[in-house]
């Protein structure tokens, strides 16, 4: 499989007030094209910044990030947009959907970036729907849904687009068990039948389990890799 | 065009907030056509074309002071002068001393310098061969249901009659009718000046002012200055000018309504800056993360920004128009509502304008601190609620 995400020498350090806090310490890392990535570790050992920067949301202090072949280390703030808005599909713990929108009006959001017509926009929001298994739910509000239902709009959100890379942030941490499975077993369809490539963050070994690959971080470093079946 | 459903939707995100911080625009555009009407309606007093040709001639030193009535004949032998008329306030009141109406005691041809003003032919005959008949205008005529013939009563504030009593009695003989209800004649009551000069102790042969017509209106400067060369060096210097001019200084004299309406104005739309920007500043608060949101999915720092702005730009056209549309249906309905007695200019496409432009300004001005935090939100300082 060819590398999709290629990460060399990658360092972040934050400045807090005075303080300078290095939360990452030169990392390398390449994930492979069609992989399902789990990134766990302690609280404050990194995973979200790594996840942050390989999304393109930060950018590192030091190293090179490479995605699909574009060095996105170096983008400004309005090409790293563009570049998010063609390449990657967010996942968020909270679900983040804006809530005066209906089901369908969230997942079209990605779409007004493109070029697409009002009609085209809803047709793909609608199989983006009926994929996660939300059709009949387009025209609810997100206060009129669970947060298992919510968590697969966003997912549908995520994917309408149709990026390359999906990037998860804890997107079980706030479902009960039943829900969370649900959405893994949904992320990992996206994975072994649409080719999806997926980073996911989590601290839950169970949820690391639907994964390819788990790396572990400890205190900004990675610590051991582990395979899974 | 792409993003106003989502403008929309942040708009009324809370309603009830939104609805409130509306209403107070809307208040505030309505108080700014009411206002922005009555300083068109003083602006445009005496601006008619037929005004244009009239000249008052009044004293120089005061408008009280009275002009002798001899001076008629030497003003109409100048040259370039058509009709000479005159004139002397009278004051009255109608039943009771609240209900003023305007009442002047008019020479006889005061109506051939007011070519804009018409009464029946019948209706002026019978003016003329009673001396103790009186002409109304169309409107106070249905303000009070009167009818021709109907005995009126007027209390005059200042001229008692031959009794000693200031209550005088009239007969309605004619009504005046003009083209436009918001004519001054339409709401005012003329009755002979010679029965007043012969009834009054207080008046003998003095006159208030003079309002003559000219041939020409570019002769109109020429004309006054020869009026006004007729008295100079005298005890009674007289000070002509065009209709347009004396009403514009009579209402100076009253107040400078432009400042008066500026000065409002401006302290209630620098108030509603305050307030709305208030609002719009905690409602972008309330919405950082949904914003974080946006940017992470691809919207430019720009976009945002734009979103913003618009959604405050939105929030004061609303309110502007809904405010001036009000005001157009107050102004319309007005003069039915008080029986003609008040009557305000329409809302005129230069007040259109202008409260448009007020909107897009407090808009812009409202909007573009909450937009331009927007713009520099840190998307992962925002995610993790920092």
């Amino acid at each position: 499989m060819s590398t999709l995400v290629e990460i060399r020498n990658v360092s972040k350090t934050y400045e807090r007030g005075k303080q300078k806090v290095e939360v990452l310490h030169h990392i390398d890392l390449n994930i492979a094209q069609g992989d399902f990535l789990a990134l766990m570790g302690p609280s404050g050992s990194g995973k979200t910044t790594l996840l942050n920067l390989i999304g393109g949301l930060d950018s590192p202090t030091q190293g090179q990030i490479s995605v699909g072949g574009t060095r996105i280390d170096n983008l400004n703030q309005g090409a790293l947009a563009k570049w998010r808005a063609s390449n990657v599909g967010f996942i968020f713990q909270f679900y983040n959907l804006l809530p005066m929108l209906s089901a369908q009006k969230n997942v079209e959001l990605p779409l007004l970036l493109t070029k697409l017509g009002a009609a085209q926009r809803k047709k793909n929001a609608a199989i983006a729907l009926q994929l996660v298994g939300l059709a009949e739910r387009a025209g609810h509000k997100p206060t009129e849904l669970s947060g298992g239902q919510q968590q697969r709009v966003a997912i549908a959100r995520a994917i309408v687009s149709d990026p390359t890379l999906l990037v998860c942030d804890e997107p079980t941490g706030d479902l009960d068990r039943q829900s969370a499975e649900d959405v893994l077993g949904l992320l990992q369809t996206l994975n072994r039948q649409h080719g999806k490539t997926i980073v996911m963050v989590t601290h839950d070994p169970k949820a690391a389990e639907y994964a390819t690959h788990t790396l572990h971080l400890d205190k900004g470093a990675l610590v051991e890799a582990a395979a899974h079946a | 065009m792409k993003y106003l459903h989502l403008i929309w939707a942040a708009l009324f995100r809370r309603k009830t907030r939104t609805i409130l911080t509306l209403v107070s625009i809307i208040a505030a555009f309505l108080l700014f056509g009411l206002l922005d009407a009555v300083r068109v309606s003083f602006a445009e007093a005496g601006q008619s074309a037929n005004g244009a040709e009239r000249l008052q001639t009044g004293s120089k030193l005061s408008f009280i002071q009275t002009l002798p009535m001899a001076l008629q004949a030497r003003m109409a032998a100048i040259d370039g002068v058509k009709d000479v008329a005159f004139v002397n306030w009278f004051g009255g009141a109608y039943q009771d001393p609240h209900n003023q109406v305007f009442t002047f005691a008019v020479s006889e041809n005061y109506l051939d310098v007011y070519p804009e003003v018409s009464v029946d032919p019948g209706q002026r005959k019978a003016y003329s061969d009673d001396l103790n008949g009186i002409l109304a205008g169309e409107v106070l005529v249905k303000k009070y249901g009167w009818k021709i013939g109907d005995k009126i009563p007027l209390q005059s504030q200042i001229f008692p009659n031959k009794e000693g009593s200031k209550n005088w009695s009239f007969t309605l003989r004619g009504i005046m009718k003009s083209k436009d209800d918001k004519a001054f004649q339409s709401q005012m009551i003329v009755l002979h000046w010679k029965n007043f000069d012969e009834t009054t102790p207080y008046n003998r042969g003095q006159v208030g002012w003079y309002v003559s017509r000219v041939k020409d209106v570019n002769d109109a400067d020429r004309v006054a200055k020869a009026i006004d060369a007729l008295s100079a060096n005298s005890d009674h210097e007289t000070k002509t000018q065009t209709e347009q001019a004396a009403t514009r200084n009579w209402i100076k004299q009253l107040a400078d309504i432009g400042l008066i309406v500026t000065s409002i104005m401006g302290a209630v739309f620098f108030t509603l800056i305050l307030l709305t920007g208030n609002t719009m500043m905690q409602a972008v608060r309330e919405r950082t993360s949904e914003l974080a949101v946006l940017k992470t999915i691809g919207f430019s720092n720009g976009s945002v920004l734009g979103m913003v702005l618009a959604e405050s730009v939105m929030l004061l056209l609303l309110g502007g128009l809904i405010g001036l549309a009000l005001v157009s249906i107050i102004n319309a309905s007005l003069p039915a509502m008080s029986g003609g007695m008040i009557t305000n200019a329409a809302v005129g496409w230069k007040s259109w304008g202008l409260g448009i432009v007020l909107a897009l300004a407090i808009g812009i001005v409202i909007g573009a601190l909450p937009a331009s935090r927007a713009m520099r939100l840190n998307i992962v300082d925002a995610l993790a609620g920092r």
